[in-house]
């Protein structure tokens, strides 16, 4: 970003202006500027051109007044540039100059619901869905998908590059799914979602000042999810976890970066209003009476979140929930989650039965050996939780994290690991 | 362009009534009535492939597919449908699931 305030404000104030600004709009203009054009590609690529000259133009001549009409003045003058280089410009021309999308359309709420339902189509890679969604939902330029994620420019722009090609040549279509695939669709985009919060949750360790905060934009994307599918219980259940989340997030590091668990967290510190707001959401989705892992999830996170204490932790009721999470995602890893549960609530050797049932499946899992540590030195067993201590450092040791917490205990620091419940 | 893939090592060990021609006719006949396919047919196996390729110009034959994999094309369907979701539904109830369903579109001809 250039230096230079405008009006008088400073430079972290605009950013954040220019942030939640294209957010707001550059989603909408592209999505509007699809159904106008039908060419995707197209379209994501004059918005993307806009977003760059107003990251140029703003900062230097202020906010315009209407900061909509700004990049639809400029996306519509690239189209423009474009056109003047092909033979159906006139028509074209006359199409976008009659029937410029406005931000009050009444088509609005379908246009991004398909903008994102194409940019998460199962038939795009991961990554592909992931870098895709952040430029033509969000709005975020191609640098700052690549600070975001740690990588290159060029990769990210190779990346979506390809996507847009694929979805050209492939014919993925642009539209919302039959409501007889929604469901299963919707699936896909929380997954899109979740996975881009996960990788600003887990970046907060040795992140550099200037990294793109990727869970604010998570939150922002299944904020807007929420709005344009209101009636989806697990996308509100996404939307209230990753408040939960976010509602504890200075207390995760010690002033010296070191993750500090959830045992051990400073409790007065965490943001309460934000964990009632979020309880009260996943509470009013549980309501429709169609539960679903982000669902359950974030009401793990809300047992964990209301408990005055560790020690006065419902674990009965996270034990509860932990049931009926395993009958969505059955996985090894939310196995160990629930016998964490289960030695808190229950004890450490029903847990420990629990945990080496789990062997075969997590014997290369760092946090597998730790928990077996923890919970044999519970049950007295020193040598044998000695062992497993080691295993799991030298498990940790080649994945290059160092500190010692995050072994020690998996419960203090991953019952709220979103990387650690493979959802989906 | 639906590529059906098989091992024919695999695919050959089944007896007929595993591979279930009955649901493979099925499925053709169910697409055929829809009016979306095309044309499609079980190819034999890749064992059975005589391969034509030039050197300086010339062609050469070789004995054998152009390449040799475990998994090769055992078949194929060619449907036309609106676009891809369209596509991937009808792929999905391929009924030899132990085959792989490659979805390719074909390169339209103006």
């Amino acid at each position: 970003m250039k230096n230079g305030a405008a009006r008088g404000v400073t430079d972290a104030s605009v950013e954040a202006v220019l942030t939640s600004v294209v957010r707001d709009e550059a989603g909408q203009l592209t999505a509007a500027l699809v159904r106008l054009l039908g060419d995707f590609a197209l379209a994501e690529d004059l918005v993307q051109d806009a977003v760059v000259a107003a990251l140029e133009h703003w900062p230097v001549d202020g906010l315009p007044t209407d900061p909509t009409a700004w990049l639809l003045a400029t996306a519509r003058r690239r189209a423009i540039d474009h056109w003047r280089r092909q033979r159906s410009y006139e028509e074209k021309l006359a199409l976008l100059v009659r029937d410029g999308p406005s931000p009050e359309h009444a088509d609005e709420v379908d246009d991004r619901l398909r903008l994102i339902f194409t940019c998460c189509h199962p038939a795009l890679s991961r990554e592909a869905r992931l870098a895709l969604t952040l430029r033509a939902v969000i709005g975020l330029t191609t640098r700052e998908i690549a600070r975001g994620f740690l990588t290159t420019e060029t990769a990210i722009a190779q990346r979506i590059v390809r996507a847009k090609r694929k979805i050209v040549e492939a014919g993925i279509p642009y539209r919302v799914p039959h409501p007889d695939r929604l469901a299963e669709r919707l699936a896909e985009v929380l997954r899109v979602v979740y996975l881009v919060f996960n990788e600003g949750y887990l970046a907060t360790v040795g992140s550099s000042p200037d990294r793109r905060d990727l869970a604010d934009d998570a939150e922002w994307l299944a904020r807007l999810v929420v709005h344009l599918l209101p009636n989806e219980p697990e996308a509100a259940g996404l939307l209230a976890l990753i408040r939960l989340h976010r509602a504890r997030w200075g207390t995760r590091f010690d002033h010296s970066g070191r993750v500090v668990l959830l045992r051990d967290q400073d409790r007065s510190r965490w943001d309460h209003e934000q964990i009632a707001e979020a309880s009260e959401l996943v509470l009013n989705a549980l309501r429709a009476g169609r539960p679903g892992p982000y669902q359950i999830q974030a009401s793990i996170a809300a047992c964990h979140a209301e408990a005055a204490s560790w020690e006065q932790t419902d674990w009965r009721q996270i034990l509860l929930l932990y049931d009926v999470l395993l009958r969505f995602t059955p996985t090894a890893v939310v196995r160990l989650n629930r016998a964490i549960a289960l030695s808190e609530g229950v004890g450490p050797a029903e847990a420990l039965v629990e945990v080496d049932r789990l062997e075969s499946a997590l014997s290369g899992y760092h946090l597998f050996h730790a928990t077996r540590g923890e919970l044999l030195r519970r049950l007295g067993r020193r040598d044998e939780a000695r062992l497993a201590d080691e295993h799991a450092l030298e498990l940790t040791a080649n994945r290059g994290e160092t500190s010692k917490e995050v072994q020690s205990d998996p419960a203090g620091s991953d019952s709220f690991y979103p990387g650690h419940y493979g959802v989906g | 362009m639906l590529l059906l893939a098989r091992s024919d090592e695999e695919w050959e060990a089944l007896s007929d009534d595993q591979r279930d021609y009955p649901a493979i006719t099925r499925w053709f006949g169910e697409l055929a009535q829809r009016g979306v396919l095309m044309g499609g047919a079980e190819l034999q196996s890749a064992r059975t492939a005589t391969t034509v390729a030039w050197e300086n110009g010339k062609p050469i034959l070789t004995d054998g597919p152009f390449v040799e994999a475990k998994e090769t094309i055992g078949g194929f369907g060619i449907i036309d449908v609106a676009d891809l979701d369209a596509a991937i539904e009808i792929a999905k109830t391929w009924p030899a699931t132990s085959h792989k369903v490659e979805i390719r579109p074909i390169v339209p001809v103006d």
